[in-house]
């Protein structure tokens, strides 16, 4: 079997700040990583390794420095990574990155029939959930998002059976290879690296394809070109014009800020008293 | 939205471009919101997005369609019915007994099929399971541009066209996005970002019916089974009409009860921040925000919150906001109704006695 794990890197958003007059995004020192929800995806695609063999080849579209994603992923045991970076790429939206994530697992099919393809529920820097359905619908394969749990896999019929989020339950379905799946967050827990896993890691001989190499021809598809989505403007959230009120009193008793709060909110809003026993009933 | 602009970002955001729609693209009119339902019920941000939808549909002087996908039956009628009272002028209604459960492949040809026939110029989805799982497949099969998880819809009057905000890199700041030269623009939205609007039953509208042209052995996923939630003693925050949240302020665990407290007095759901989630003092239902739920009660009360940007898109819709925090300078305090500048353990446990007195006199007065 041969399972495909699409992951990204991105910049550890909990330490991006923006510049408070420029309102530009101040990426200088902010850590990259594994975009968090891939590694459910991963763990997911090794543990079918594990029960029922497989290669594992990761691929990451993205900038040079991208490397140390792939070589993160083979620490933990996959079993080869592929980087798709090209000037060209720069700018690509959901559409355009689908559509050079998909022409690379075509090319990466001509050395190995491909079976499972894994792409993260979606990513922490641009939270579209979209790349993953945009590389199915092109590469024809079965779409199945937001999975909870991989029941049963049987290779002979190539049959698949998986639980599925839905909004309000659990679906059980059963499809069949090849097909992409996205895993749910929280699903299962990506495994240590061991050692000897992290000494292939260091001295894994990358491949890196550029766009040709990836087998894309037009180059109208990719890039701001390929794009149909643009974003024409970047803000920082308007400060709303009121501040709060803020409660005081003499004695300055939280029994007595509270009283006064109260007495002031429910003479400006005289409906609440009733909608909060309206709760309660 | 750039998935991969880090790897040589624009340095600036493309800006307006002065731009002439392709004449094969102008036959693209209306506005469509889909109708997400599951098990009988209809998503109540498809409604949502009725409201918003409408106000698109005004905006550029064109009809606004609800699209109903589903099993054949009474049911999927009543949706139509529900979409003109919600505003809908017109209902698109598929039919077949493979679109009994949602899945990718019929519901991607179905609404595709639909868009192609009747070519919208804008497509409304909610950003949820059902509605990300779809749009993501009609827009790589249509080739156009989807936005994803908008908090804000407006039309650029100049050149018609939908301009799509939505939180980036973290929600730390906000961008608008345009599709200019594809049809249709599509957009989704999460439950609970836009209001709900008023109901009127009183209107009503036309339904164009339309076929799939599709046979269970067509579709590769079968659904074997479907296992719906057991909703008892689940949080349901995105529709509580009161929560009261707790952040990183009430220091330990323990005195979350006084959260928990004042909730029970209330009738209210209990929220938390991230790190209160992540510090596993109360389940990933309860958390507010950007990566958690985005509510809209009409009281939330936030006690050793900050008020950090990601928490706030998630609850500033509130009518009322009463912020308890020991910083006179936390950002909360630049956008609740009421502040209190105290400690939340003490303020608290009062704010939950007076709350149980009003409650008490109320009950009297009745
Ligand atoms: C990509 C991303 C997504 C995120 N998503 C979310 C999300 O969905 N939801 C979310 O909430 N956060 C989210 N965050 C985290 C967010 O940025 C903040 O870190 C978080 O909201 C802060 O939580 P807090 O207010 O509980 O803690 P803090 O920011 O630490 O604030 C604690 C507050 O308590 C006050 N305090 C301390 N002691 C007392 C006392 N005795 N009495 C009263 N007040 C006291 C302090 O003055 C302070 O203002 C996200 C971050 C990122 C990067």
């Amino acid at each position: 079997m041969h399972i495909v794990v699409c992951i990204k890197q991105v910049p550890d958003s909990a330490q991006i700040r923006v510049h408070p007059v420029t309102n530009t995004i101040m990426r200088q020192g902010v850590p990259a990583i594994v975009n968090p929800y891939d590694l459910f995806s991963l763990e997911a695609a090794l543990r079918l390794k594990d029960e029922y063999g497989a290669r594992v080849t990761v691929l990451c579209m993205g900038p040079p420095q991208a490397e140390a994603a792939l070589r993160k992923a083979i620490s933990f045991g996959a079993d080869d990574a592929i980087l798709v970076t090209d000037r060209a790429f720069a700018g690509s939206d959901t559409l355009a990155t689908s559509f050079a994530l998909a022409s690379a697992i075509r090319k990466i099919q001509e050395d190995m029939p491909v079976d499972i393809v894994f792409a993260g529920k979606q990513t922490i820097d641009g939270d579209t959930a979209q790349v993953g359905p945009g590389i199915a619908k092109r590469l024809d394969l079965q779409l199945l998002t937001y999975v909870s749990s991989i029941v049963d896999l049987d290779l002979d019929k190539r049959e698949i059976t998986l639980h599925r989020r839905a909004e309000g339950g659990v679906q059980v379905l059963q499809t069949r290879l090849p097909c992409l799946i996205t895993m749910l967050e929280g699903t299962n827990e990506m495994r240590f690296a061991t050692m000897p896993n992290m000494f292939r890691a260091a001295r894994y001989p990358l491949k890196q394809w550029d766009k040709d190499a990836a087998g894309i021809e037009d180059v109208s598809k990719i890039g701001l070109k390929g794009s149909p989505t643009i974003v024409s403007k970047v803000f920082a959230p308007q400060a709303k014009s009121q501040r709060a009120e803020i409660i005081d009193c003499e004695s300055k008793e939280p029994k007595d800020l509270a009283v006064t709060l109260l007495t002031k909110m429910f003479t400006k809003y005289p409906n609440l008293p009733e909608e909060i026993a309206k709760v309660n009933a | 939205m750039s998935e991969a602009t880090e790897q040589e970002p624009p340095k600036k955001p493309a800006g307006r471009r002065k731009f002439e729609l392709d004449p094969r693209l102008a036959s693209y009119k209306g506005v469509w919101v889909f109708v997400e339902h599951e098990r009988g019920v209809a998503h109540p941000v498809s409604w949502e997005l009725m409201g918003e939808g409408r106000k698109l549909a005004d905006t550029l002087g064109v009809p606004l369609a609800g699209v109903v996908m589903g099993a054949p039956g009474i049911q999927a009628r009543r949706f139509c019915e529900d979409a003109f009272h919600y505003g809908a002028d017109l209902c698109y209604l598929m039919e077949d007994p493979v679109m009994a459960d949602y899945r990718n492949q019929p519901f991607t040809k179905g609404l595709t099929d639909l868009v192609n026939a009747y070519q919208p110029e804008i497509l409304l989805l909610g950003a949820t399971t059902l509605g990300r799982d779809l749009a993501g497949s009609v827009a790589t099969t249509l080739q156009t541009g989807l936005t994803a998880d908008c908090t804000e819809l407006n039309i650029d009057l100049e050149n018609r066209s939908l301009a799509a905000t939505r939180p980036t890199f973290g929600g730390s700041l906000l961008c608008t996005i345009v599709t200019l030269n594809y049809r249709p623009q599509m957009a989704t939205v999460r439950p609970r970002v836009m209001s709900m609007p008023k109901k009127d039953d009183t209107r009503s509208g036309s339904i164009i019916e339309h076929s799939l042209g599709m046979i269970e052995t067509d579709i590769v996923t079968k659904v074997l089974e479907y296992i719906p939630d057991n909703l008892q003693g689940k949080p349901q925050l995105p529709f509580a009409d009161i929560i009261v949240s707790g952040g990183r302020g009430m220091k330990r665990p323990e005195n979350f009860q006084l959260i928990w407290d004042l909730a029970k007095v209330l009738g209210a759901e209990v929220g938390a921040t991230r790190p209160v989630v992540q510090a596993g003092w109360v389940e990933l239902d309860r958390q507010v925000g950007q990566s958690g739920k985005t509510v809209r009660p009409k009281l939330y009360i936030a006690a050793g919150i900050s008020g950090a940007i990601q928490h706030r898109v998630g609850m500033d819709a509130s009518d009322v906001i009463i912020a308890i925090n020991s910083d006179p300078n936390a950002p909360i305090f630049d956008f609740a109704t009421y502040g209190i500048v105290g400690n939340a353990m003490t303020i608290l446990p009062a704010l939950t006695d007076a709350f149980r007195q009003q409650l008490a006199t109320a009950k009297v007065a009745v």
